[in-house]
């Protein structure tokens, strides 16, 4: 049974539906990758997840249990951590405090589970009393990270986690996101990246405008032609 | 030096600077709270800070009358309190909260429409007359005024400047253990540095809102009662010229920023009094009617220079 | 007869006063209602108004500089001047920053202007006010006027003298109604035309996206100034007009918040912000309920102290005022949150280019 599942989702902001039955599921411990043009409803597909946009058909499963419109705060109980592209840290908070904050809706053994994050994140032990604004743009993407996962998250959501970072960072990144899934936290990621996405993903799938187009193994579409003549190609 | 110059600056000027910039600080805290967190400018804040002092003079009349004992100001104040913290929640309930998802200037809006009611509510219940809070002329400290005297430095500070000067050190440093310390204060500094993430972390918003109403509701009330206490009466314009200079104390340290708004308040309060010393010649250097002036000419410049506030406070 | 005459005139005091708001409404329906920009100080460019006209149109005093005597169009033209230039600069400070500081400067800048009307004592008198302001028509009556031109070329003081003496001694309240009445529906109408003309719509199209606006090259921070800087116009103007009606004006009883910007305000809202017609329904409905209201708690009072002689209805008399102060407060309440439209909502200038 998949851990969290989305079914023919009819979806947007208000009047305006940008997801036109669209479905995706994450099976345990497996990393699924969304990319896909601009505007064709990746981060929407996960705020629809968070319950913070309109769902005006289809349903969202987590491990089985129907979850569609619940509140974010509530999603967040159940399990779901969610980190957003942008505005991911609190900045005026230390790196520590955003790590307890991660940990609201589970307050009891924090300790525990800073050492743990902080071995995890070698990097960020040391900076645990550093304003989180004062950290670099990779730096940051670890501290929004590993406050995502203070809570025994059931599936971390990641937003274009590697935007405007260096190459450097970028691998960073998808290391540590490769660590986590070993951890046993499955993983689904929006992606502009898609090459490097689709390199550490189990599974993929290609959005184009609110639906899926293509779905496989990510090696499958890394090697199709029409996939990479579309977003493979040119910079990336 | 001290007879020329110290004793006069120092007894007439520093020390009621001081005094009023404590009472702004406090107030302020409130406002840079509540921007911060809720964001919106608070027009009623001034009015609940008013209605705790009246309701506090209320308690005391009311020890007075049926248990013959006279109440401290500041003990009475914790009653009071408790009134106007639930005063806080339902303003919020039933004026703020519709609007909590529309444009934010539909709040701004709303808490103007509270101050006036606020203040007519007072008007009516206590009537538009002064009332004297505590009677009599407050004399100096006689302790402080001989061991100052001993060592040539006569301070003459009354018992009530006294207290208001210890109880705004206990205010500030219970703030910021709760802020930095408690996991509801680190929550506030959360929600204020962001609210939608917060949001998916799973924060619990509201939680957080009634923190804020109580942190900012108990300094509101404390600076009441330390205005009330320095003035020794009762207005019903005394929350509306606080006003003014709190917003200029929160806007000048910064919004979002509690200790940029006690550092705010206090240099605004001691700006005030000072503009009325005279640094050139005799006459004092801005006349005392123009105190209020003072406030609002830092907070243009400010505005113009800095609008993030000394501290980097959010600047919209 | 009598008692029909006593109507009469309640009701053409009801006329300009309600239509003297109608001004200021229709003034902050420039800044609130096209432009979106939120004005608390609507005292401050009323006293303004007020004082600029009242210190130059009454005759020379002995308590304070001037007045100078020029003629009304005069002070009434440099009552707009003046509260235009306050609000350009406030304008330029504030509004390039988020609405909540424009509403902090506003309240604050109208305090400070009337704490310079209580401390220049030189200038304004100071608490204790100008006195003698001429009001429209009225003034035709008084020595000054009838004995310099133009009146004199028409005939002699001792003539004008006689031919006032004749009139009734209301005869100028209908003339006056009507011009403040008349002055209303000139503005309405300019502000009709501004409302659909390109500035109104691309004022329309700011408040409404913002980021397309600017996107699309316009200078939204000038267009705003702009609109704000109109607004305050026309408010001084009505503050002149509220000069002449009151003919005496002193910095704090005349120029109290809760009476002139919380009414405004809560008429503009009632009314239909956006909409100029909404705007001056607004203005004589709230002023008609807020001057029947005291008409009428004054009589309750009275039959209250008549039946229980122990009354102090003096207590009573202040604090009912109060009371609806507090109700009109509520009522804001209400219509802020049921009725965010208000009576007459705003209607979309239809546009154009709409039928492409």
């Amino acid at each position: 049974m998949s851990v969290l599942s989305l079914n023919n989702l009819y979806a947007g902001y208000g009047q305006t539906e940008v997801l036109h039955d669209m479905s995706i599921f994450v099976n345990p411990n497996e990393i699924v990758a969304i990319i896909g043009p601009n505007g064709a409803g990746k981060s929407t597909a996960m705020k629809s997840v968070l319950g913070l946009l309109t769902i005006n058909s289809g349903n969202v499963e987590l491990n089985g249990k129907d979850i569609t419109n619940t509140p974010a705060a509530e999603v967040v109980r159940l399990g779901i951590s969610y980190v957003p592209q942008t505005q991911n840290v609190f900045v005026n908070l230390s790196v520590q405090e955003n790590l307890e904050m991660g940990a609201w809706t589970r307050p009891l053994g924090i300790r525990e589970r800073l050492a743990e994050m902080f071995e995890l994140f070698p990097d960020l032990g040391e900076k645990r009393n550093q304003a989180a604004g004062s950290l670099s743009g990779g730096q940051r993407q670890m501290v929004a990270m590993a406050k995502a996962l203070m809570v025994d998250a059931k599936i971390l959501l990641l937003d274009e986690p590697t935007a405007g970072l260096s190459p450097k960072y970028r691998g960073e990144i998808f290391t540590t996101i490769q660590k986590i899934k070993s951890t046993g936290v499955p993983i689904l990621i929006v992606e502009q990246n898609a090459k490097q996405a689709l390199g550490v993903a189990d599974r993929g799938y290609v959005l184009v405008d609110g639906a899926n187009r293509y779905t496989g193994k990510g090696k499958e579409l890394l090697e199709n032609r029409e996939i990479a003549r579309m977003f493979l190609g040119g910079g990336h | 030096m001290w007879e020329s110059f110290g004793f006069e600056f120092v007894n007439f000027y520093f020390i009621p600077g001081l005094v009023l910039g404590c009472i702004y600080a406090l107030g302020a805290i409130g406002i840079t709270l509540t921007f911060g967190i809720l964001r919106f400018a608070n027009f009623a804040h001034g009015e609940l800070m008013m209605m705790g002092a009246y309701l506090t003079w209320t308690i005391m009349a009311i020890a007075t009358a049926i248990l013959g004992i006279a109440v401290h100001p500041l003990l009475a104040a914790i009653p009071a309190s408790i009134v106007v913290i639930y005063l806080f929640f339902w303003t919020d309930k039933f004026f703020y909260k519709p609007f909590r998802k529309a444009d934010t200037i539909k709040v701004v809006m709303a808490s103007f429409g509270m101050m006036l009611i606020l203040r007519s509510a007072v008007q009516v219940i206590w009537g538009p007359n002064q009332l004297t809070f505590v009677p009599g002329i407050a004399k100096p400290n006689p302790s402080l005024l001989g061991w100052s005297s001993d060592i040539g430095a006569m301070l003459l500070i009354p018992n009530k400047h006294l207290f208001i000067f210890a109880g705004t050190i206990v205010f500030v440093v219970v703030l910021s253990y709760i802020l930095n310390r408690t996991r509801i204060g680190k929550a506030m500094r959360a929600v204020s540095d962001s609210p939608d993430l917060a949001h998916v972390t799973g924060i619990d918003v509201d939680q957080v809102i009634r923190a804020t109403w109580i942190v900012g509701g108990v300094c509101a009330i404390a600076a009441g009662v330390f205005l009330a206490m320095d003035i020794q009466m009762l207005e019903t314009t005394m929350g509306f010229r606080m006003l003014l200079p709190m917003f200029a104390a929160a806007i000048l340290g910064g919004i979002g920023k509690p200790y940029g708004a006690v550092v705010g308040g206090l240099v605004i309060g001691l700006s005030e009094e000072l503009s009325a010393y005279p640094w050139i010649g005799d006459a004092p250097l801005l006349s005392p009617g123009y105190k209020t002036g003072v406030a609002f000419a830092i907070m243009v410049v400010m505005l113009i220079v800095r609008p993030q506030g000394l501290f980097k406070g959010r600047s919209f | 007869m009598e008692a029909y005459l006593g109507y009469l005139l309640y009701f053409l005091s009801l006329a300009t006063v309600g239509g003297i708001y109608a001004i200021f409404a229709l003034g902050l329906n420039v800044q609130w209602g096209f432009a979106g920009l939120f004005n608390v100080g609507i005292v401050g460019f009323a006293a303004v108004g007020a004082y600029t006209y009242a210190l130059l149109t009454t005759a020379e005093s002995t308590f304070h500089y001037g007045g100078l005597g020029l003629p009304l169009p005069v002070g009434m033209f440099v009552a707009m001047v003046a509260s235009a230039v306050i609000a350009g600069v406030i304008g330029l400070i504030c509004i390039r920053l988020r609405s909540d500081y424009l509403a902090i400067a506003t309240i604050g800048i109208s305090e400070i202007i009337k704490l310079i009307l209580k401390n220049e004592t030189e200038v304004t008198n100071g608490p204790r006010g100008i006195n003698k302001i001429p009001r429209a028509w009225e003034h035709f009556s008084e020595e000054r006027f009838y004995s310099s031109w133009p009146m004199s070329w028409f005939n002699t003081p001792e003539g004008w003298a006689v031919f006032f003496d004749a009139l009734p001694n209301w005869w100028w309240q209908p003339c006056f109604a009507a011009t403040v009445l008349f002055c209303m529906y000139v503005i309405y109408r300019m502000l009709e035309r501004a409302r659909i003309s390109p500035w109104g719509r691309m004022m329309t199209a700011i408040r409404e996206n913002e980021p397309a606006a600017r996107a699309a090259g316009k200078n939204v921070t000038a267009r705003r100034v702009e609109a704000f800087v109109i607004g305050a116009a026309i408010m001084g103007f009505a503050g002149a007009l509220f000069a002449q009606h009151l003919r005496l004006i002193e910095p704090t009883n005349t120029f109290d918040p809760a009476k002139v910007t919380f009414l405004v305000w809560v008429m503009l809202i009632l009314g239909g912000s956006g909409n100029n017609r909404g705007a001056m329904l607004g203005a004589f409905l709230i002023w008609t309920i807020w001057s029947a209201s005291e008409l009428m708690i004054g009589g309750i009072i009275d039959l209250a102290g008549y039946v229980f002689q122990s009354f102090d209805t003096g207590v009573l008399a202040t604090r009912a005022g109060f009371l609806r102060m507090m109700l009109i407060g509520i009522l804001m309440q209400v219509v802020l949150q049921k009725y965010p439209a208000g009576i007459l909502p705003e209607v979309r200038p239809a546009s154009p280019q709409s039928n492409k």
